[in-house]
């Protein structure tokens, strides 16, 4: 089963970490994105660009909104997400706690909807 | 025989082939499809078949056989109408033929593999709202209806069936797996469900003149699930110990009240009227328990259950064991309800005021705020102390927190008293 783990962190935090720590956390993540790779259940990953950088468009009436900034505006945000391909729940779980995120932040577990299922 | 006799017996073997099958043929069929809800509506029409093709065509050697192979095919309809957008047709073959191939195998056998434990992993699991555990393992393991369990938990049929329906759903879109949990995973996990089934007994057992018979009804059930835990888990220490606890907590039920539905506090029980055989069993059990060698709060919470009939039958002064095994259930689990009973049994020990100052403070915990118990062992200690004002106020507190009718009388008299 698919699920995809979505890392939400503050990013407040990031900028005022020191070099050292910034090195320290990015390379945690490094370690994990592979160790997900070798153990064959990732299926892909990205970080994502500060939640400043994001725009959310919406349309109403046929006339598009576009609002400069994230859709939900909390002090956690969207960061980054690993689509992992696992047996089930508990193995989704597991990885999600091994996740550098569920320690600085919170890994929400979603699992994926199989478009291959015959409609 | 006539056909109203064949009715009869059909509806007869029917009933107790749910009783003692209804689990398991849910938990066969929901572990291979990861659906509880489908499995309980094919199992629910398949007893329906039953009822309609037993009396007429006499009931079959093996019942349990007979429904699961209808309910087998029912889930599988299921899956080819309403759930048919969501499983591909390759993986629904896949699930036909494990069904077919584990059912043929269970035929040949005469016997339904158990897989109870597992589909008690899968409601008690830690991604299901802790608050509907109880009610969901009641529901899919016993078969109760939403209705009873409602009434059990204080709650609205209709809430109660919402939130069920929502919990098999997450089931199933989850993917929350039907297994028993791996050796280094399982400590925390059979926890859980050791805290579910107490839930269970819990809410049961606030209801201790047994007035209520949904709630009374649930005690023995939350008894058949711990005794079925036991079973399928003979090395649990603290299944064991949850099974002792529950029965030495039901071996005083009749003492607890008195013929005129007063409450009667435990120091003042009649022990002739406790069961012996269950506290026999319960003293077993810990015995068993303590000899494999890893202690828990269940076995703890036994053992003071075990020290206080002992002392109420010996008249021996045991309180500073009391305490000693209050400290370290405290040690393990420090809530504020250990707290209160160790600071009762310390008052035992060591007099009233060492009591109240071992008493957890209001002002560092809530929930204490409203929690009976604390204000009614406070104004307990606080009249042994002689302060009575202050006394009369807890108990004022005490007996508005109170949804009893016979301890509030109790609490009243105690108040009257001062």
């Amino acid at each position: 089963m698919k699920y995809l783990l979505m890392a939400y962190v503050n990013e407040a935090a990031w900028p005022k970490m020191t070099k050292a720590d910034q090195e320290q956390g990015a390379a945690a993540y490094m370690a994990y994105g592979q160790a997900l790779a070798q153990s064959g259940a990732l299926v892909g990953s990205n970080r994502l660009k500060p939640s400043s950088a994001a725009t959310t468009v919406r349309v109403t009436n046929g006339k598009s909104q576009v609002l400069d900034g994230p859709y939900a505006d909390s002090k956690e945000q969207l960061g980054g997400y690993f689509l992992i391909d696992v047996p089930d729940l508990d193995a989704a779980m597991s990885w999600a706690a091994r996740c550098p995120a569920s320690g600085h932040g919170v890994v929400e577990v979603r699992p994926i909807w199989d478009m291959g299922a015959a409609a | 025989m006539n056909s109203h006799e064949d009715d009869e017996l059909a509806r007869r073997t029917a009933e107790a082939v749910a009783r003692r099958s209804y689990g398991k043929l849910v938990a066969f069929l929901a572990a291979r499809t990861n659906d509880v809800a489908s499995a309980e509506d094919a199992l629910s029409e398949a007893f329906a078949a039953a009822l309609a093709e037993w009396p007429r065509k006499g009931c079959p050697a093996n019942p349990e056989a007979w429904l699961m192979t209808v309910a087998r095919r029912k889930v599988i309809d299921v899956f080819r109408g309403e759930r048919r957008g969501e499983i591909a047709s390759e993986e629904l073959q896949v699930m036909a033929r494990s069904l077919e191939r584990a059912a043929s195998e269970a035929e040949r056998l005469s016997e339904i593999p158990d897989q109870r434990l597992a589909l008690m992993f899968a409601c008690a699991h830690p991604a299901i709202d802790a608050g509907i555990r109880a009610p969901l393992i009641l529901q899919v393991i016993l078969g109760l209806d939403a209705k009873a369990i409602a009434s059990a938990f204080l709650t609205s049929p209709a809430a109660m069936g919402k939130r069920l329906v929502r919990a098999k759903e997450k089931i199933r879109q989850a993917g929350i797996p039907f297994r028993v949990p791996d050796r280094e995973e399982l400590s925390g996990r059979v926890e859980t469900v050791l805290d579910t089934i107490y839930a269970a007994f819990a809410e049961g057992w606030s209801d201790p003149g047994g007035t209520d018979v949904a709630r009374r009804d649930l005690t023995e059930e939350a008894l058949f699930l711990a005794r079925l835990v036991t079973e399928l888990m003979p090395d649990e220490a603290e299944a064991l110990g949850l099974l002792a606890l529950e029965l030495h907590a039901e071996a005083r039920r009749r003492a607890r009240r008195t013929s005129g539905g007063e409450f009667v506090p435990l120091a003042e029980q009649d022990t002739g009227l406790w069961n012996s055989q269950m506290i026999d069993e319960a003293e077993a059990l810990l015995r068993r328990a303590s000899s494999l060698g890893s202690v828990g709060r269940y076995q703890l919470e036994g053992a003071l259950q075990s020290a206080h009939v002992y002392r109420c039958r010996t008249g021996d002064n045991n309180w500073a064991e009391v305490v000693q095994l209050y400290d370290a259930l405290f040690a393990i689990s420090a809530s504020p309800v250990v707290a209160v009973n160790r600071a009762l049994a310390i008052a035992e020990t060591q007099g009233a005021e060492a009591g109240l100052g071992s008493m957890p403070d209001v002002a560092d915990d809530a929930r204490l705020a409203e929690y009976q118990p604390y204000w009614a062992a406070r104004a307990e200690l606080l009249s042994r102390t002689g302060a009575r004002d202050e006394a009369r106020q807890a108990y004022e507190r005490a007996i508005g927190l109170e949804r009893d009718e016979a301890v509030r009388r109790f609490l009243q008299r105690r108040q009257a008293d001062l």
